[in-house]
């Protein structure tokens, strides 16, 4: 206890170095708080708006879909099964389904998928809906031979918006190959431009009536896969049909994020290191230093023991200032983060994971804790380290002050 | 005489390795010196004050011989146990005062009583009785590095005497002083020695400090040569 006392009295009265240390073990503190914050906050985020948008509570798929094999789309469709017909009909599941298209915008050919989407499903968040606004003469739905002089119209997200330079009421021209192999085309209106943080329901993909789009593929009644909403729950298997669960279709992204964090650890490894150098480098130098006090302390009385830990204590005490002075500043700024969120710079969405504009941090006990008790054990480690010296010093040497 | 004496030397030798050799900075020192003593050992630079009251100090040991202090024999201790005699019995003084420079002169004083654990109460007494006798009450809260040599140095042995150890040794304790802090300094300690009966022990080579002593033992290339009794 006496060790903590005297160790408080002497970093005050060190003055600035101390300061200077403190401050930026504070700064790590807080770093690395803030920033696995940042990351789990987004993780949360994107966990939530996957759900909502694309994930579902799973999905099923026909077995030859592969959402990365783009050549085998064409024969990833088949009949719907009874048992989903009969969920989809009392709208807990929706069927999707899939093909290749592209558009010209500025008169380059750009691939896309065509998805198409039942208007009323209240599954996922794409707002499907805006589908359904054609007249009654021209149900949304009807096949594009029918429509002579009239645009399907189309739904689409915020990246696919700009990347084909298109906007609510645009008409553009599509093309696709039926299943003969020869190219059709059809004009499409842009009905709705949607904003998601999704960009796996957005970049280069179309949301058409589902109808049409079986029409155009000449494949009726047909889905590629299901997207399951929230009170589905079946126990048998169908045939022709797997069920990817939750968990599944957000490994990736999870995956993602622990790489994130990996990566960040190694920033913060380093930060920690050179952090750690200055703690040893001001131990080092006043366990020099401070040779007579040392010998001074000795002769008054102090065992070694006593010394050391004293030095020690010292050292560590940087780490406990850091957390007195890394709350002071800290705690308003993390908070302040996790009420306004972290701005996303512009092109930070192109990363394939679904990020907001904003990040929102979430900050564990767990986190705060562990990075608090790390940055304690390894400075006091270092402390402890040079002060170990002091053991082996002679105390009539000490008092001279001559060890080199 | 010998079995009262609160510290005995006997057959003391003193060997440092140099390059190779040695050198024998105390050659066969036997002494013994009675409670309430105030008593200097004097001679010329090297001739191995320093080293002896080093051992008596339980600072440094002896090649050969034995330091007897307080009935225990300062050789045969462990650091842990010559820690504690440090702590209980001894109060040092030092020629470069060695306060704690981050500390005020109300911490400095207080510090080996910490060591003793003594309550807050207790330490706030002993502290402002230590700081009347050296006439520094006015003084707490400066810290070392605001003071004059002759007002660190009064600090110094307010810190040595505030536990009321049975012995205090001091090292060249007038060296940095002039003659009025000198003079100043020893009368306070005589005056300790003579109200308190703790043991006084100095190494100098001081006429000032030698006016003083009672007893003076003169040391000469590690030898005791002479050791001479004075009434005044
Ligand atoms: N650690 C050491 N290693 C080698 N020689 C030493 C050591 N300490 C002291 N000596 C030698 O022992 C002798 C006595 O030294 P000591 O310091 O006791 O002298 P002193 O009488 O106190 O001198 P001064 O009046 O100059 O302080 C000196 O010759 C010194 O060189
Ligand atoms: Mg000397």
């Amino acid at each position: 206890m006496i060790a903590f006392k005297l160790a408080w009295r002497n970093l005050i009265g060190a003055g600035l170095r101390t300061w200077l240390n403190v401050f930026v073990l504070s700064f790590i503190y807080i770093l690395i708080i803030w920033h696995y914050g940042i990351l789990d906050g987004w993780n949360h985020q994107a966990n939530i708006d996957m759900k909502a948008w694309e994930a579902g509570n799973g999905q099923y798929w026909q077995q030859n879909y592969d959402p990365y094999d783009f050549f085998t789309l064409e024969e990833s469709h088949a009949k719907i099964p009874e048992v989903l017909q009969k969920a989809s009909s009392e709208g807990v599941v929706t069927p999707i389904l899939i093909s290749q298209a592209s558009v010209y915008p500025d008169g380059r050919i750009q691939s896309m998928l065509l998805k198409g989407i039942i208007p009323d499903q209240k599954v996922v968040a794409i707002p499907s809906a805006e589908l359904d606004t054609e007249s009654e003469a021209m149900p949304a739905g009807s096949p594009p031979a029918e429509r002579t002089g009239q645009e399907i119209p189309v739904v689409i997200g915020r990246r696919m918006a700009k990347s084909c330079k298109l906007k609510e009421g645009d008409i553009t021209t599509i093309r696709w190959r039926d299943v003969n192999g020869t190219f059709d085309a059809a004009e499409v209106k842009v009905v709705k431009v949607f904003n998601c943080n999704v960009p796996n329901v957005d970049a280069g993909q179309m949301y058409i009536h589902i109808n049409t789009l079986r029409e155009m593929m000449q494949a009726p009644g047909e889905a590629t896969m299901f997207i399951i909403g929230k009170d589905f729950e079946m126990n048998e298997t169908v045939s022709g049909w797997e069920y990817k669960d939750y968990d599944f279709l957000m490994s990736e992204m999870n995956e993602m994020m622990k790489m994130k964090k990996v990566g960040g650890s190694f920033f913060y490894l380093i930060l920690m290191l050179l952090a750690m150098l200055a703690i040893f480098d001001t131990q080092v130098l006043s366990i020099f230093r401070r040779q007579k006090e040392i010998g001074t302390y000795i002769a008054m009385g102090m065992t070694r023991t006593q010394v050391v830990s004293l030095f020690t204590v010292e050292g560590a005490m940087h780490a406990i200032l850091a957390v007195i002075i890394g709350a002071i500043y800290g705690i308003p700024f993390l908070l302040w983060q996790m009420k306004t969120g972290m701005t996303m710079p512009a092109g930070s969405d192109d990363m394939g994971i679904a990020i907001a504009e904003s990040i929102f941090p979430v900050y564990g006990v767990g986190l705060i804790i562990t990075t608090v008790l790390l940055v304690l054990i390894i400075t006091t480690i270092v402390s402890y380290m040079p002060a170990r010296k002091i053991s082996k010093m002679k105390p009539t040497d000490a008092l001279k002050g001559k060890i080199q | 005489m010998e079995q009262s004496s609160i510290i005995t030397i006997k057959e003391l030798i003193k060997r440092f390795p140099v390059g190779k050799g040695e050198f024998t900075a105390l050659n066969g020192i036997n002494l013994a010196f009675n409670t309430g003593e105030f008593a200097g050992i004097v001679g010329p630079s090297g001739s191995g004050k320093t080293t002896l009251l080093n051992i008596i100090g339980s600072l440094d040991t002896a090649t050969e011989g034995k330091a007897v202090v307080m009935g225990q024999s300062t050789g045969d201790l462990t650091t842990k146990s010559a820690a504690k005699l440090r702590r209980m019995h001894l109060g040092f003084i030092f020629q470069t005062y060695n306060l704690l420079p981050v500390y005020t002169v109300y911490e400095n004083v207080e510090f080996p009583l910490l060591l003793l654990k003594l309550s807050d109460s207790e330490r706030r007494k002993a502290v402002n009785d230590a700081l009347e006798w050296v006439g520094l009450t006015d003084k707490i809260k400066s810290r070392p590095a605001q003071l004059s040599g002759g007002e660190c140095q009064r600090v110094a042995i307010a810190r040595a005497m505030v536990k009321k150890p049975e012995i205090v040794l001091a090292d060249e304790p007038t060296a940095n002083l002039d003659a009025a802090n000198s003079h100043n300094i020893l009368k306070m300690m005589l005056k300790l020695n003579e109200e308190l009966k703790t043991t006084f022990i100095f190494a100098t080579h001081d006429d000032k400090v030698i006016k003083y002593l009672k007893r003076k033992i003169t040391l000469e290339d590690g030898k005791v040569v002479k050791d001479e009794f004075i009434t005044k």
